[in-house]
C-alpha cells in the first residue's frame, strides 16, 4: 500500500523563522551598536535598516521553499525524504534498519508542540535520518509504526486502516455525544475562569462596559426592566450574582468546548497490535499502545465527579520520551467499564480481600507539624505587623495543609498482593495507582532526618513511563516490601518484559 | 540496615578524595576570609574563626561521615547501593532490569585509581543509579559481573 508523500508539520517554519531571527537580529543588532557608536547616526541606519530587513527576508522564503521541498514518505517497506530546492536528494530507509525512533523536543519547538523525529540506524550521528519538524502526534504515531513493522506485526498502513476498518477490533470503550458533553460539564476549569476574569480586569477599557463596576450592572437591568429601578440593594445582588454567573457559563462553556475537541468520538479498541484509541473533533489522533508495554494503570476521579460515579484510567506504557508515557484509556467513564479494560491489559482492580494499609500516623503529624512551625508565625507576623485582613492567607493555608493531612491520613493507603502494587493518594482528585510486581525497574528507600528519627520511610520504584512512591511507610514494612517487589522482579529479565506473551519462559 | 547481606565498603582512597575536593573548595573560601580579615581592621578573627571551624568540618568530618554511610552489595543478583549523611537513600536494582552500564572515571578519580559505576535502568525514577568511589579494577570486575548475569538471563 502506497501512501502519499506529506511535508512536515506546516509550524516547523515559524520554529525556523523565529531561531533564524534571533540568529541574525542578535549580531546585526550587536554589530549596528558598536558601529553606530562612532559617528553618523542617521546616514549609517538609513543604509543598515534596507539591508537587514532584506535579509531577513530572502531568509524567510528560503526557509518557506525549503520546507515546500521537504516531504517524506511513510511506504510499506521503508521511509523515504525528498528534499532540496535546487539540487534534490532522496533517502530511503528500510525498516530493518532502524534501530529506534528517537523524538527530540527542544525548547523553540516545544513551545510550539513540535518534535525532531530521528531514525536511529546505527549509522551514528549526522548520518542518521532525522525530521524536523512534525507534531508530537505524528511523531508518536511514526515511532509506533516503526516499533511495529519492526515486531514484525503485519499490519495495514494507519490510513489505509482508517478507511477499510477490520472487523476483528473489538471495541472496549466509546463515548458518545451525551458522554462526552457530560464530561464536558465536569471540566468546568477553575483556572480559566481566573484568566478570563484577569484578562477581563486587564483589558476592561477594551469592552464596551465595566465588568466589575456594579453600579452600571445595576443601570444596565434598570434600563430594560423599569420594575428593578426602585429596588437599590436587590438589584445590586442582582448584578453581583450575572457577574459571577456570566464567569461561571464561560467556565463551563470552556470546559465544554475544550473536551468536545479533545475527546470527540472516543473509542478504544482492541486490536491484534494492541490497545487503539482514536479521537478528537477537527484534530483526530490515533493512537496505538501495545499491550505488552503497559507498565502500570493509574485511575483517577475528581472532587465533584466521584459523587456521581464517574472514573478515569490511564495506562502507564514504556516510552522513554517526554510526553507520550502517559495515555488516556477511559478518560470518563464507569467503574465497570474501567474494570473491563484493566482486564484487557492484564492488570487486575485490587480485589476486596486486598489489605489496605495506612501511612504512619507520625509521617501525617510530622508534617502537619512542620507546616504548622512555619505557617503559624507567619499569621502571627502578618496579624500584628501587616495590614488589614492578609493574616487570611496564610491562617487559611495553614488550616488547609492541617485538613489535608488529616484527609490524607484517613483515606491514603496501600496494599500489596501475589502479583501487584497498590497505592491510594490524593485529596481533591484521588487516584489509584496499580502496578505489576515484575514490571517494576528499581526500588529505593530513601529517608530524610525527620523521617530517621521517627521511624517511617518513603518507599520509590523505579517505573518505565512513571513514578509510583509510597510515603510514610514503617521502615521495616517498607524493606519486606523492596524484597518481595525484588523477589518477584528477579523471576523475569527486562527483555522478557517486552516479548508478547508469556513473561516466563526459559 | 538489614542483617542478612553486609555491605562492602567503598574503597578507602574515596575518603582521600572527597578531602581533597573539600579543600579545593576550603582553599578558596580560605583566601575570601583572609581578604576579608585584612579588610576589617585589627587581627580581631571575627571571619577566620567561622571559616575554620567551617573547614574542619567540610575537609574532615563530612568525608568521614559520607564514605561510612555508604555501601554497597552486589549479592544475590541486585546491585544494592546505601548512600546519604542526612538524607538516607537504599536504592536496589536487580541485574535483570540493568539496561547499560558506565564505568567513568573523572581526572581526580583517575589519579587515585578509581572509577565510578552507573547502571542505567528503564525507570523514569532512578533511571541511573551510580556508585562512586569503586577501585577501578572492582568497578570492571563489577561491570563483567552484571554483563554476564544479563546475558545469561537474556539466553
Amino acid at each position: 500500500m502506497q501512501s502519499e508523500a506529506k511535508r512536515t508539520d506546516p509550524r516547523s517554519f515559524a520554529v525556523r523563522a523565529v531561531t533564524m531571527l534571533f540568529q541574525l537580529v542578535i549580531p546585526i543588532g550587536v554589530a549596528s551598536a558598536t558601529i553606530l557608536d562612532d559617528g553618523d547616526l542617521g546616514d549609517l541606519a538609513a543604509y543598515f535598516l534596507p539591508l537587514v530587513v532584506l535579509i531577513i527576508l530572502i531568509n524567510i522564503v528560503l526557509a518557506y521553499l525549503q520546507w515546500t521541498k521537504l516531504t517524506y514518505t511513510v511506504g510499506p517497506a521503508d521511509i523515504r525524504v525528498e528534499s532540496g530546492v535546487l539540487s534534490r536528494s532522496a533517502r530511503s530507509v528500510p525498516y530493518e534498519r532502524i534501530q529506534d525512533v528517537s523524538l527530540e523536543q527542544k525548547l523553540l519547538p516545544r513551545l510550539f508542540g513540535l518534535m525532531e523525529v530521528k531514525f536511529e540506524t546505527g549509522a551514528g550521528g549526522k548520518d542518521d535520518l532525522s525530521l524536523t519538524y512534525l507534531s508530537e502526534a505524528e511523531g508518536e504515531r511514526l515511532r509506533e509504526l516503526v516499533r511495529n513493522r519492526r515486531e514484525g506485526v503485519q499490519i495495514d498502513d494507519v490510513e489505509g486502516a482508517e478507511r477499510g476498518e477490520p472487523a476483528a477490533a473489538d471495541t472496549l470503550f466509546a463515548m458518545g455525544p451525551k458522554r462526552v458533553l457530560t464530561f464536558g460539564l465536569f471540566e468546568f476549569s477553575l483556572a480559566v475562569v481566573a484568566v478570563i476574569g484577569g484578562l477581563a480586569q486587564q483589558f476592561e477599557s477594551f469592552l464596551p462596559f465595566d465588568l466589575w463596576d456594579i453600579d452600571e450592572w445595576e443601570q444596565r437591568l434598570a434600563g430594560p426592566g423599569q420594575w428593578l429601578a426602585g429596588a437599590g440593594p436587590l438589584a445590586q445582588a442582582a448584578g453581583i450574582v450575572i457577574a459571577i454567573a456570566s464567569l461561571a457559563v464561560l467556565g463551563v462553556a470552556t470546559g465544554l468546548v475544550r473536551t468536545a475537541l479533545r475527546e470527540w468520538d472516543f473509542r478504544l479498541e482492541r486490536t491484534p497490535k494492541g490497545l487503539r484509541r482514536r479521537r478528537g473533533l477537527l484534530t483526530r489522533t490515533d493512537l496505538v499502545m501495545p499491550l505488552h508495554r503497559v507498565q502500570a494503570l493509574r485511575l483517577n476521579t475528581g472532587f465533584i465527579r466521584r459523587h456521581f460515579g464517574w472514573h478515569s484510567l490511564k495506562i502507564i506504557s514504556l516510552a522513554s520520551d517526554s510526553g507520550g508515557a502517559n495515555h488516556d484509556a477511559v478518560p470518563f467513564g464507569r467503574m465497570e467499564e474501567i474494570e473491563h479494560v484493566a482486564g484487557v491489559t492484564e492488570f487486575a482492580l485490587p480485589s476486596t480481600e486486598a489489605r489496605w494499609e495506612r501511612a504512619m500516623g507520625r509521617y501525617r503529624t510530622d508534617k502537619a507539624l512542620l507546616a504548622t512551625a512555619v505557617l503559624l508565625p507567619t499569621t502571627i507576623l502578618v496579624a500584628i505587623f501587616g495590614s488589614g485582613w492578609f493574616w487570611m492567607l496564610p491562617a487559611l493555608g495553614l488550616a488547609f495543609t492541617l485538613a489535608e493531612q488529616w484527609w490524607r491520613w484517613k483515606f491514603d493507603m496501600r496494599a500489596l498482593d501475589q502479583k501487584q502494587i497498590y497505592s491510594r493518594h490524593g485529596w481533591f482528585s484521588p487516584s489509584l495507582a496499580i502496578a505489576s510486581r515484575t514490571k517494576l525497574q528499581s526500588a529505593e528507600i530513601a529517608q530524610g532526618p525527620i523521617a530517621r528519627w521517627r521511624g517511617y520511610a518513603s518507599l520509590h520504584f523505579g517505573l518505565a513511563g512513571g513514578r509510583f512512591r509510597i510515603h510514610g511507610m514503617p521502615v521495616e514494612a517498607a524493606r519486606q516490601w523492596r524484597d518481595a517487589v525484588c523477589d518477584s522482579m528477579a523471576m523475569t529479565d527486562f527483555s522478557n518484559l517486552l516479548e508478547e506473551v508469556s513473561p516466563v519462559s526459559d | 540496615m538489614d542483617a542478612t547481606h553486609e555491605l562492602t565498603q567503598l574503597d578507602p582512597r574515596y575518603k582521600t578524595m572527597m578531602r581533597v575536593v573539600a579543600a579545593i573548595f576550603a582553599a578558596v573560601l580560605l583566601i575570601a576570609a583572609t581578604i576579608a580579615e585584612i579588610a576589617i581592621p585589627g587581627w580581631t578573627g571575627v571571619v577566620w574563626v567561622p571559616v575554620a571551624i567551617v573547614i574542619a568540618y567540610l575537609v574532615i568530618y563530612l568525608p568521614m561521615r559520607r564514605y561510612a554511610t555508604r555501601g554497597y552489595s552486589l549479592a544475590e543478583e541486585r546491585l544494592r547501593v546505601v548512600r546519604g549523611v542526612l538524607f538516607h537513600s537504599d536504592t536496589v536494582v536487580p541485574f535483570g532490569r540493568v539496561q547499560h552500564i558506565d564505568v567513568d572515571q573523572g581526572p581526580l578519580e583517575r589519579g587515585f585509581g578509581l572509577a565510578t559505576l552507573t547502571v542505567h535502568t528503564a525507570g523514569s525514577h532512578n533511571a541511573s543509579v551510580s556508585l562512586p568511589g569503586l577501585a577501578h579494577e572492582d568497578a570492571l570486575a563489577m561491570r563483567e559481573d552484571i554483563r554476564a548475569a544479563i546475558r545469561r538471563d537474556t539466553q
